[in-house]
């Protein structure tokens, strides 16, 4: 109910049932201690609701800590997604309601939830000792401190524990049922079907078939209760009509998994095996661990034992006429810095993926940044240029994580792939792409001996010939010592270095007519007012210019996926443009390369606080620059 | 083309490329022993692949007529662990130096040799950064003056070879860089051996540590200060083979005895280069009161590291069937809007 002019409350007069009211988006989170399964229910809740035909955006929010003290607010662990009717692109800016299994879970979410707004609470683990831990002297159940919201308060522990008796499981596993028995109840909530998750149910737990009774009869035993309690007033079911999309088929997906499948697909396109060589690091890793479990494609992976043996593990591959991928996030893309000179420098290809984190140093781990940019671009030794491009969102991941294996083996370039730890861990549904339906752009490697040297380039591409290792007829030295243009050996020749350098920019520069014109995604395409963006900024983006322009506002949203070299027509589509605003999760970045760039006013919408982007911050930012010219 | 390789002689290993290492470089004999022993190992010319870091023995790839990277400074192992891992088939050969392999890459040196990757190792120790003009390394003896430490260097430095066991190598071996004789058939069983292979040459540098190995390297005393170890063979020194190394069996450490004076012939250890333990022993010995060990001090091969990921990979297929990418996007939970 974000938009909650948008909602259109119908009371149901039928007597003695809850009554019902129609909205168009809403926002949910499940909030509990790490060991109530929040995880789970939230994973199961969106797939109902993404079988009911509901938009939807997720957001795992898990504690930094790996097992934190039962209770403890820090332990606290939440899923939160967004649904709705319309296009969701954000993981939403405040929660409609809140499922708070304990008092830990209420007082680290309190503050996020609408005024009015619903919470669930379970009275049975409202125990003075769990009361004591998250700080409470009294508890907010009895102190007033939640009038101002609906609070529907079940002591889920009893419930559940007759609901599973017949099962003699015993008290605490019976207890660990009570994510399901609160699911039932927010499935009935919701009008969601609950047979999605009892199937799920059924083959999660099938070589423990009573486990997986007790959970199903948990689950029932939620909505039963919800469709038979008399409800206090005020507690309505929420109808969210189904959303207009695509047919076809769907699926959820993560910014990780479709980084890692499209990499295996691009692999595929560019017909040539991938190494994948990594050092774990927050919250890149979970990439590595894709790969690693997909051996029967023809990716390897390598856990290096540091970032910079990674990333030359990878440069070696590539050597080998494989193609290297190394990822990490900030601190460890640093440490690569010499290793991505050097494949520059050797002219070959590589892949690096970039999921940022907040920064700088250790910084904020397992929060989200954009600060990375400016090393992307221009953070290594020397003039070394190399493309630089970014995913938006989970499902904008398969494809560019392709078009990076694309650019950089048409290229024998490094690509730096920018992602961040929102887009790796956010899920939302994606519609399952044809592989066929991608052109592919299959490796030539050198074999022809008459007229080889290692520096022979593509007179339209400039870029240079690959030979692997292996080709008879081909033996031939690269390194990182500056070679001559025309035979590739040793030179310190001034003039060759001044036509090396040159070369190795125009190369890079070049790439700009070789991919897509950028193009305006909503809105016309000038006017007075252009909110220029990049990376997982594009939901809340998307939703203010989208509920700006229904309030009549001449204002486009413009996301750049090729961050170097931009797209030729770029400068030219933003002087379409009275002003420019380029929000963004650091300092300001783009908004730097933008007006060095192009000699552009464009202004900056800054944030670092290591979470996105609200879309009424967006709103406002767009009313407060179009505000300047009245 | 492709050459037979049996027809393949030591100018078919020879790049054209002016060799620049100061004269008199002990790395000029290294790089003609590599060339002459090249043909004999009968393995296609575009088979071999040379990696080095950064220092005056990593050009060495430049002189090969072969594939050669030469990469960033003390990164060797890793690239080289790439390019093993993308074609196995290659034979993989670091060339490396003190400062590059057990400074700045100590820690790629260490994590190559306990995975063993299947590569050939040859670091050329000369106690000593040349390319950067005569600063101490981490193998210089305490009171090494050197730019960067005019009034001697204090702190200890660290054995090779006592590093590559440590770290789990299963093949370590110490050389010379001026005798061929030895060097050859140590860097051939160094080759054959299928994972990784840590070969230490004693490299003399005329400019900045000229003669630091005299006393192993001058025939006249050498014999007296060093001893060559062979699988089998009793470990016996001195012009006259009248010295050898004895186990102290009490204290576990090793003792110069003379035969005739103080040891009989069943005193003396039979060099055993399947036992770490006595490797240890062997490499930490140092002159002047111990001879300094060369030849193979330990070799006792364990499977590869990238035959295992190999095999691993061969068997999950197996039993996974042929990858499907357009199965893998459906795989898990799907549904479908109509």
């Amino acid at each position: 109910m974000n938009n909650a002019e948008t909602a259109e409350s119908i009371a149901n007069t039928e007597p003695g049932k809850t009554p019902a009211r129609t909205v168009a988006n809403v926002v949910v989170r499940f909030a509990g201690d790490s060991g109530d399964g929040m995880q789970l229910t939230g994973a199961n809740f969106t797939d109902d609701t993404a079988l009911y035909g509901n938009d939807l955006s997720t957001f795992p929010d898990f504690p930094a800590e790996i097992r934190a003290p039962a209770g403890s607010t820090f332990g606290v662990s939440a899923f939160q997604i967004y649904f709705g009717s319309e296009d969701i692109t954000t993981s939403g800016d405040a929660i409609d309601v809140l499922v708070a299994m304990n008092p830990a879970a209420l007082v680290t979410t309190l503050d996020e939830v609408v005024k009015g707004g619903l919470i669930i609470v379970d009275t049975g683990a409202f125990s003075e000792k769990n009361l004591k831990k998250a700080k409470y002297e009294d508890s907010p159940l009895e102190d007033g401190s939640l009038d101002a919201y609906r609070v529907l308060e079940i002591d889920i522990h009893k419930h559940v524990i007759a609901a599973v008796e017949p099962f003699n499981l015993g008290h605490k596993m019976a207890l660990r049922c009570k994510n399901m028995w609160t699911l039932g109840l927010v499935l009935w909530l919701f009008d969601r079907d609950k047979q999605g998750t009892i199937d799920n149910l059924q083959k999660k737990f099938a070589s423990k078939p009573d486990i997986a009774n007790a959970n199903v009869a948990a689950l029932n035993a939620g909505h039963a209760f919800g469709e038979t309690a008399e409800m206090p007033s005020g507690i309505e079911i929420y109808k969210v009509p189904k959303a207009k999309v695509e047919p076809g088929v769907y699926r959820d997906i993560d910014g990780s998994t479709g980084l890692a499948w499209g990499l295996i697909a691009g692999g595929k396109l560019a017909d040539i095996n991938l190494l994948f060589a990594s050092y774990p690091i927050t919250p890149a890793s979970s990439l590595l661990h894709i790969l690693a479990a997909r051996k029967e494609f023809d990716v390897a992976t390598f856990q290096a034992e540091d970032e910079i043996a990674a990333v030359c593990a990878a440069v070696g591959a590539s050597f080998a006429g494989s193609l290297g991928v190394t990822s990490s996030a900030g601190p460890g893309i640093a440490l690569k810095g010499e290793a991505i000179s050097l494949a520059v420098s050797a002219e070959l290809p590589l892949v690096v993926i970039n999921t940022q984190r907040g920064g700088p140093s250790t910084g904020l781990p397992t929060k989200t940044e954009q600060s990375d940019l400016l090393q992307a671009v221009y953070g290594r030794h020397g003039d070394t240029p190399l493309p630089v491009i970014s995913t938006s969102t989970p499902s904008d991941c398969f494809e560019v994580a392709i078009e990076a294996v694309r650019i950089a083996t048409r290229y024998m370039t490094p690509v730096m792939l920018l992602s961040d730890g929102y887009i790796a861990n956010a899920a939302e549904p994606w519609l399952i792409p044809d592989i066929a339906d991608f052109a592919s752009f299959p490796v030539q490697f050198r074999e022809e001996t008459e007229g080889f040297h290692p520096s022979l380039r593509d007179p339209d591409t400039l870029a240079r010939v690959w030979a692997k290792p292996g080709t008879p007829g081909l033996e031939h030295r690269i390194g990182g010592i500056e070679k001559s243009y025309d035979t590739g050996d040793i030179s310190y020749d001034p003039d060759n270095h001044q036509k090396m350098t040159d070369t190795r920019r125009d190369k890079v520069l070049g790439i700009s007519k070789d991919i897509p014109l950028q193009e305006v995604v909503m809105g016309n395409t000038s006017g007075k007012l252009a909110v220029v963006g990049w990376g997982s900024t594009y939901g809340p983006i998307h939703q203010g210019v989208k509920q700006s322009r229904e309030d009549g506002l001449d204002v486009s949203h413009i996301h750049i996926r090729h961050l170097w070299p931009f797209p030729d027509n770029l400068k030219e589509l933003l002087s379409g443009f009275d002003k420019i605003l380029v929000p963004e999760m650091n300092t300001g970045h783009l908004v730097k390369m933008l007006r060095s760039e192009f000699l552009i006013d464009a202004q900056a919408l800054n944030k670092v606080n290591g979470l996105p982007f609200k879309i009424g911050e967006i709103i406002d930012a767009i009313r407060a620059t179009l505000a300047e010219d009245d | 083309m492709n050459q037979a390789v049996d027809t393949l002689t030591i100018d078919d290993f020879s790049s054209d490329q002016e060799v620049r290492w100061c004269p008199g470089c002990g790395d000029y004999a290294v790089l003609k022993t590599i060339q002459k022993l090249m043909p004999e190992l009968k393995r296609p010319r575009e088979s071999q692949v040379f990696v080095s870091g950064i220092g005056c023995s990593s050009r060495f790839p430049y002189y090969m007529e072969t594939y050669g990277f030469h990469t960033i400074h003390g990164r060797a192992p890793s690239v080289a662990t790439g390019v093993k891992l993308a074609n196995p088939e290659l034979d993989v050969w670091v060339i490396t130096g003190d400062g590059d392999a057990l400074s700045i890459g100590g820690n790629h040196t260490m994590h190559a040799l306990r995975r063993n990757v299947d590569l050939n190792i040859l670091l050329f120790n000369n106690e000593i950064y040349g390319l950067t003009k005569g600063q101490y390394s981490p193998t210089s003896k305490v009171g090494t003056r050197s730019p960067s430490t005019p009034d001697g260097s204090v702190d200890r430095p660290l054995s090779p070879c006592a590093i590559a066991l440590g770290a789990g190598a299963p093949f370590v071996a110490r050389s010379i860089d001026t005798e061929m004789k030895h060097l050859s058939p140590v860097v051939k069983e160094a080759h054959a051996h299928e994972g990784a292979s840590f070969v230490e040459i004693l490299q003399n540098c005329p400019i900045y540590n000229d003669g630091i190995f005299e006393q192993v390297k001058n025939k006249k005393i050498a014999p007296d200060f060093r001893v060559e170890a062979e699988h089998g063979q009793p470990l016996l020194f001195g012009k006259d083979k009248n010295k050898g190394i004895r186990l102290n069996r009490d204290e576990l450490t090793l003792e110069v005895v003379n035969l005739g004076e103080n040891a009989e012939m069943e005193d003396i250890l039979v060099h055993d280069q399947t036992n770490l333990a006595q490797a240890q022993l062997l490499a930490a010995m140092q002159g002047p009161e111990f001879p300094v060990a060369i030849g193979i001090l330990y070799y006792s091969p364990v499977t590869a590291y990238v035959s295992d990921v190999t095999d691993q990979r061969l068997k999950l297929r197996e039993s996974r069937g042929q990858a499907d990418l357009g199965k893998l996007l459906l795989s898990g939970h799907t549904w479908t809007v109509k």
